[in-house]
């Protein structure tokens, strides 16, 4: 199929991928603007976020309380003067997404309410009772529907960036309902693409997410930053690590473990339930160790118990969190603690960019999870993510749209050549060859139990070493890997094939990063150096790819503008 | 062996089946699965060739829905014990079938644009002055109507959108109700005229299959009723029914 030449095309239509096309198509009217997803955009993974969004909006907070607190959770490697710019433009954003419709709860005088939250040290984050994330992107979503200028191929799965003279030219993707392949050409790209939790077993992360755009990036060339930095949420239900949001907390429920102790007085004793998450993951995986957790089918656990909140608020604040407890885990949350541990949760790493989304690619950006802009560091701040993708989002539109506005078009030739190479290296990995044997689900299930066991809340050289030859050898086996389904028509099997590839890649960008972290940092904490170096670790590991080999890794040092790193206690 | 249980799948692939066609498949039961991990279980280790939609596995993205024993549901949110005896899963009703169990949904796509489901403002209050201001009783107007996840077991359920496909149907107009009850939206006269034209609204009897198939609370059967009424009787009427809603 032929397509006309985009000014704006983005990959990912999640929280993200729709503030980027509303912000490029406000930014320009006349730019063709196209939306290319995997799924249909109200699908996207931002619909699962629970507990809110932060900005400093109310006149107690200000701007530099919320940059603080941010910098302070990051350990100290977030890009200060990114946090700065993000805290000054997150309470216009949420203000916009009010003006477009979202149900934001509110205080009684009519204003936007706002929640405490895990290492906020004031009330900032906003919320649409615990459904934030699926207001916000429905409003996304219908807000986008205005604009004619932004269309969208939805259930498309891009297969990799074109790229002709060291510029980003467009994408080739195939259409899942016919099978056919084809490559978009557009003057600029931006990657939404969001998180890769599905690289783990045990992960609050729908099936979509898998990291497609950081291996897009990653594999033309673009450098990945802190793929150590994988944020380990401390209450999932401990069966399918469904997300419980830490909004249970913000709104006053009890951690406890076997003994009926908060044990949370022993970690973080200012802070109790309202610690950032990191901390209580390891606290949790602590008394784990000494025998003080719950015995369950699925292993250890802890309670969340919000049972003294009563029904009324419970309803109120958190309706939905009393739904999955009805349907998944059979309890009533009125009456009965919730059992919970460690999930897989969220991505700080991913692929390196500046303020703008603008990666080292001429012509290609990038905005939310997939990005590392510089916001998170080592830990993100609960709340903080729906806020980025909001103020980055934006930014990467914006800025996009501008290049477009400059940029040449780019000449066809070379994208028909780009194109038949790149269809005929998917026909001839996934859907010619016969001679596999090798079976997609095993694969990636011992990729994921793998992760679980030697890339989790705590890491050993040991473990990561394991890691990096167990993962060698997934992809010696996936190279020998056999696609059963050879239709044309909505083809999953080579579209999760496509997606383990993905998966493998960052995988041992991951492993690899994590052992050259010989540090404990936020979430990466490593027994063997249990203590946090300034002196070589205040900085970025950056991640570059080697055709053919190992990631090529180097340390860059952080921007500081206003906050020296002290101890991180709370 | 341990205990199982007997799925029957529909199965289509429009490059080799003339004709959709049913497949068996045991699969072991486990008390506290749902019939989405029957599925992905039969993917993973029976048939890798079978196709289905699903994500978030929490009944919030809306991608899973599927008739199951003929009744659509969201099947991360159906649990096996109350299928113990076996079951069958099919594609959702009412929407033409791409492959197995993914159905095609564009035409609901198309018809959620048609009743513009944004805020319809002839002035739009610059963000520095701040948020629009709105009670949790005005937010209580519309509430229910803001959880439609877009799963489309409404429309599978929906005798009305079976026989008639130009029918709206119930969550494009729940949400065009959304919308039209916001006290932040001036939009109600314009969404009026898309949904008096909708071919269908006069049909639905208000049976509330729709409302009855709603994994999320909403009641489109409601506001397909109040729609009518409101159609019958103005705009004009509109702002006295809903007093907080559409105030210029």
């Amino acid at each position: 199929m032929e397509f006309p030449l985009y000014d704006v095309l983005i990959v990912g239509g999640g929280g993200a991928g729709l503030r980027a096309a509303i912000a490029a198509a406000e930014t320009d009217p006349g730019l063709k603007i196209l939306i290319v997803s995997k799924v249909y955009p109200m699908r996207s993974h931002t619909v699962s976020a629970e507990g809110g969004a932060a900005a400093a909006l109310r006149p107690e907070d200000s701007w530099e309380n919320h940059a603080f607190d941010t910098v302070k959770g990051s350990d100290y490697i977030s890009d200060q003067f990114v946090v700065e710019t993000f805290v000054r433009e997150a309470p216009i954003e949420l203000i916009q997404l009010e003006h477009w419709g979202c149900p934001w709860s509110r205080d009684p005088d009519g204003k936007i309410s706002a929640r405490p939250f895990g290492g906020m040290t004031t009330w900032r984050t906003c919320f649409a009772a615990d459904k934030t994330g699926f207001h916000m992107l429905h409003t996304l979503f219908q807000t986008s529907l205005k604009y004619d200028r932004i269309e969208r191929l939805d259930e498309t799965f891009v297969t990799s960036l074109l790229v002709e003279d060291g510029r980003c030219v467009g994408i080739a993707a195939i259409n899942q309902r016919s099978g056919v392949m084809s490559a978009v050409r557009a003057k600029t790209v931006i990657l939404t693409t969001g998180g890769n939790g599905r690289i783990y077993a045990f992960s609050t992360n729908g099936n979509i997410c898998t990291g497609d755009g950081m291996a897009l990036a990653y594999r033309a060339g673009v450098p990945l930053k802190d793929m150590e930095m994988v944020q380990f949420h401390p209450t999932g239900l401990p069966s399918t690590g469904i997300l419980i949001t830490e909004a249970v907390r913000g709104e006053g429920g009890y951690l406890t473990n076997n003994k009926g102790e908060r044990f949370l007085k022993d970690y973080v004793p200012s802070k109790m339930e309202l610690g950032p998450r990191d901390i209580i993951s390891r606290a949790e995986v602590t008394e784990f160790e000494k025998g003080n957790g719950f015995e369950g089918e699925y292993g250890n656990y802890m309670h969340l118990d919000v049972r003294h909140l009563g029904e009324e608020t419970i309803d109120r604040k958190l309706p939905f969190m009393r739904e999955l407890g009805l349907d998944y885990v059979g309890i009533d949350i009125v009456h009965d603690p919730i059992p919970v541990r460690p999930v897989e949760h969220y991505m700080m790493g991913g692929i390196d960019c500046d303020i703008t989304g603008a990666t080292s690619l001429p012509g290609l950006f990038t905005a939310g999870e997939c990005a590392n802009v510089g916001l998170n560091g080592a830990n993100r701040l609960g709340s903080n993510s729906l806020s980025e993708c909001l103020v980055f989002g934006a930014a990467a539109g914006r800025a996009a749209a501008h290049q477009a506005q400059e940029a040449k078009a780019p000449t066809s030739n070379p994208v028909d050549a780009l194109l038949k190479d790149e269809t005929r290296r998917v026909e001839k990995k996934y859907l010619e060859s016969r001679q596999g044997t090798e079976k997609l689900a095993e694969i990636r299930v011992e990729m994921q139990r793998s992760m679980d066991e030697h890339v989790g809340v705590f890491r050993t050289a040991e473990g990561l070493k394991e890691e990096e030859k167990l993962i060698a050898g997934f992809r010696q086996r996936f190279a020998r890997l056999k696609i059963e389904d050879r239709s044309h028509v909505f083809n999953t099997e080579l579209t999760a094939a496509l997606e383990l590839d993905y998966m493998l890649e960052l995988a041992e960008v991951m492993t690899a990063s994590a052992i050259n972290r010989k540090e404990s940092r936020g979430a990466h904490a490593r027994r063997d150096f249990p203590k946090r170096n300034d002196e070589h670790y205040l900085a970025n590991q950056i991640a570059t790819h080697v055709p053919g080999g190992k990631p090529k890794l180097e340390f860059r040092p952080v921007r500081i503008t206003h906050w020296q790193p002290q101890a991180r206690t709370y | 062996m341990a205990e199982t249980v007997e799925v029957t799948v529909q199965r289509y692939n429009p490059e080799t089946d003339s004709a959709p066609r049913l497949q068996t498949y045991e699969v072991p039961y486990k008390d506290d699965w749902v019939v989405l991990d029957a599925i992905l279980y039969i993917k993973d280790h029976l048939d890798a060739t079978l196709s289905y939609r699903w994500s978030c596995r929490m009944g919030i993205c809306g991608s899973c829905g599927m008739n199951v024993d003929g009744h659509p549901k969201l099947t991360c949110s159906a649990h096996l014990r109350e299928y113990r005896r076996g079951f069958t899963v099919e594609p959702l009703s009412n929407f033409p079938v791409i492959r197995d169990l993914v159905v095609d949904i564009d035409d609901f796509m198309a018809k959620l644009k048609s009743v513009k489901p944004w805020i319809v403002r002839e002035l739009e209050q610059p963000l520095g002055d701040g948020e629009y201001l709105q009670s949790n009783n005005q937010i209580d107007h519309y509430r229910q109507f803001s959880q439609c996840i877009n799963c489309m077991l409404c429309y599978a359920a929906c005798p009305v959108y079976g026989m008639e496909p130009e029918f709206l149907g119930p969550a494009a107009i729940a949400l065009a109700r959304r919308y039209n009850l916001d006290s932040r939206d001036e939009g109600t006269v314009e969404r009026v005229n898309v949904l008096a034209a909708s071919e269908g609204i006069w049909e639905c009897s208000f049976i509330g299959e729709c409302s009855v198939a709603c994994p999320k609370g909403v009641d489109p059967a409601k506001a397909i009723q109040q729609t009518k009424f409101d159609t019958v009787n103005g705009a004009i009427m509109s702002t006295v029914l809903m007093p907080f809603g559409n105030r210029r």
